[in-house]
């Protein structure tokens, strides 16, 4: 059963279409994935969602309630974990999330114990009445996850939840993630790291411009999109626009990636020998996302060059 | 409209208040002290008597609502301001169920709390100076929770429009402090010609002054029912229009 439903959603600012008639369904307990560079849109798209956003058109549905009718019965089934750090610098580290959980009328009591177990979580316990202040930048991200999730709720909305993390607390992050969609957590996930949505959703939603391009599991987008393998061939200035000719003629499928080439469904011993002499590194791996996107948009993940 | 969750936003400002009161909540009850010994028993030797009373007698009613009236437009101006841009607390807020009219609600009587407890702490420390002449004066702290929500109204107002914090020196200067001055607070207000007499009525802090004098003198007039009427009208105004325009302001 889907349980996010969004009906041909469009956001504008000014002139600037962010979301662009977005139509798409996340089932109840799967990890769905929002993967796009800065600025594709995905914040504009969840804040909607969340209801802090009102859309330019377009309907959303959570759990069978309409959005716009009935936003506080939608906004009481959400934890969300927001991309700027807005944490409650007056308050201390226990107090975010009990002061958090009040406003879900959760009682006093619980609030405390839940908040207690959800720093235990997260390795924060020893910060447990300390200020804001005192944390890392790595530790106000857990604790911006452990106040979305203080209401146990029904669907996790997280935008980008790891940014900026070292990767032994990313991975802690993967882990309880991992952990909370096996209790049935309802989870979207907006992030700009191919590793994260390839681990952790069950489907991806490839967003570019304000469009969803394509969406389906990371495998199958995989290998729709660009085959199991990756061929990359270092390419210089010098051979580079051989290299190209060469393929083209060929008839083999490849993605010009600037300094490398990305050859696509062939191994080694496919490619032509008269390229193997100027090629001076190759390197066969897996194909990942990022190759989807590149595939999709002509660009790389790390972001949109100026234009 | 705001729901009984105004309470939970409250809560929150309460707490954080009982955490950090004694670097805050001092200064001020101290400004106003200075200016009642500077101006009342200063000045005030050189005055004489107003309307038949020691000059002091005459102005503590006007810095009870004045400073309590101070303290809201800090908390509602500032503060406010300060807890939406820079901490971004109320975008975090209404992710939840609270609603942005709960949490302008939230803020507008806290405001107002902070109106009665500065107007009770400046009460408590007046009586030191005078003697109470009428038991009406227990009803001062209702009074300032009353126009506290009015002025934490207004405040608001001017916080939903301000594109910064130097917004709020205008604010202050051109409305907060000539209300002050020409409210009826140091001088009556029959000192005036006519016409700015009148005008100084449009000035939401000149009722409140009236009606606080009324209640430490427990004397009534048709004059003072105009005034509390008043205060509701514009209460009912600026809470509405502040409620709209945090509304358009914060769901971008
Ligand atoms: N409040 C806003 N006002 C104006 N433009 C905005 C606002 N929020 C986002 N945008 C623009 O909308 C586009 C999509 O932004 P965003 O949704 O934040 O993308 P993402 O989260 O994928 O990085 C960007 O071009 C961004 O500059
Ligand atoms: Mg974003």
């Amino acid at each position: 059963m889907a349980i996010i439903v969004t009906s041909n959603l469009s956001k504008k600012f000014k002139d600037l279409l962010a979301v662009d008639n977005v139509s798409l369904e996340v089932e109840e307990g799967e990890c769905f994935g929002l993967l796009g560079p800065n600025g594709a849109g995905k914040t504009s798209l969840i804040r909607m969602i969340t209801a802090v956003s009102p859309p330019l058109s377009g309907d959303i549905g959570v759990a069978g309630i309409d959005l716009r009718s009935h936003p506080r019965q939608v906004k009481a089934m959400l934890g969300i974990v927001p991309q700027i750090d807005n944490l409650d610098e007056d308050l201390t580290v226990l107090q975010n999330l009990t002061t958090f959980a009040r406003y879900f009328g959760i009682p006093k009591a619980v609030a405390h114990t839940r908040g207690c177990e959800l720093l235990r979580l997260l390795r924060l316990e020893e910060k447990s009445s300390g200020r804001i202040k005192e944390l890392s930048g790595g530790m106000r991200r857990l604790l911006l996850i452990a106040r979305g999730l203080v209401n146990q709720p029904r669907i996790a909305i997280l935008d980008e939840p790891t940014v900026g993390l070292d990767p032994q607390t990313r991975h802690l992050v993967w882990q309880q993630l991992t952990e909370l969609k096996a209790q049935g957590v309802t989870q979207l996930l907006c992030t700009q790291n191919m590793e994260e949505a390839a681990v952790l959703c069950d489907r991806v939603a490839v967003m570019h411009r304000g469009r969803i391009l394509s969406l389906d599991s990371p495998q199958a987008l995989i290998a729709r999109h660009v085959g199991e393998t990756v061929l990359e061939v270092a390419v210089t200035s010098a051979n580079r626009e051989r290299v190209v000719r060469e393929l083209t003629t060929h008839g083999i499928d490849f993605l010009d990636v600037g300094n490398t080439v990305k050859v696509l469904g062939v191994n080694r011993e496919q490619l032509p020998a008269t390229l193997l002499g100027t090629a001076e590194e190759l390197r066969l791996r897996p194909a990942t996302l990022e190759d989807v996107f590149f595939r999709l948009t002509g660009k790389t993940l790390e972001g949109e060059e100026e234009e | 409209m705001f729901s009984w969750r105004f309470l939970r936003m409250w809560q929150r400002n309460r707490d954080v208040f009982l955490r950090l009161w004694h670097s805050e909540a001092p200064g001020t009850v101290i400004e106003p002290i200075i200016v009642l010994v500077a101006m009342g028993l200063g000045l005030g030797a050189y005055v004489g008597l107003v309307d038949g009373q020691d000059y002091i007698e005459f102005i503590v009613p006007g810095i009870i609502c004045s400073y309590a009236m101070f303290s809201v437009f800090g908390e509602c101006t500032y503060g406010t301001f300060f807890r939406m841009e820079e901490r971004k607390t109320f975008d975090a807020i209404i992710a939840t169920p609270l609603s942005v009219e709960d949490v302008i609600a939230g803020e507008i009587f806290w405001g107002a709390t902070r109106s009665l407890m500065t107007g009770s702490a400046i009460l408590l420390v007046a009586l030191a100076f005078q003697q109470v002449d009428s038991w009406w004066t227990v009803l001062v702290p209702f009074l300032s929770l009353y126009h506290g929500v009015m002025f934490s109204s207004i405040a608001i107002f001017f916080t939903s429009l301000a594109p910064s914090f130097y917004t709020f020196n205008h604010v202050f200067t051109l409305f907060v402090t000539p209300m002050f001055f020409l409210s009826g607070v140091f001088f009556p207000l029959t000192e005036f010609p006519q016409l700015v007499q009148n005008l100084s009525w449009i000035a939401p802090l000149t009722p409140v002054v009236h009606l606080t004098r009324a209640l430490f003198e427990g004397e009534f007039h048709f004059i003072h029912v105009v005034a509390a009427g008043y205060i509701l009208l514009v209460t009912i105004f600026f809470f509405w229009l502040s409620l709209v325009l945090m509304r358009r302001r914060l769901t971008v």
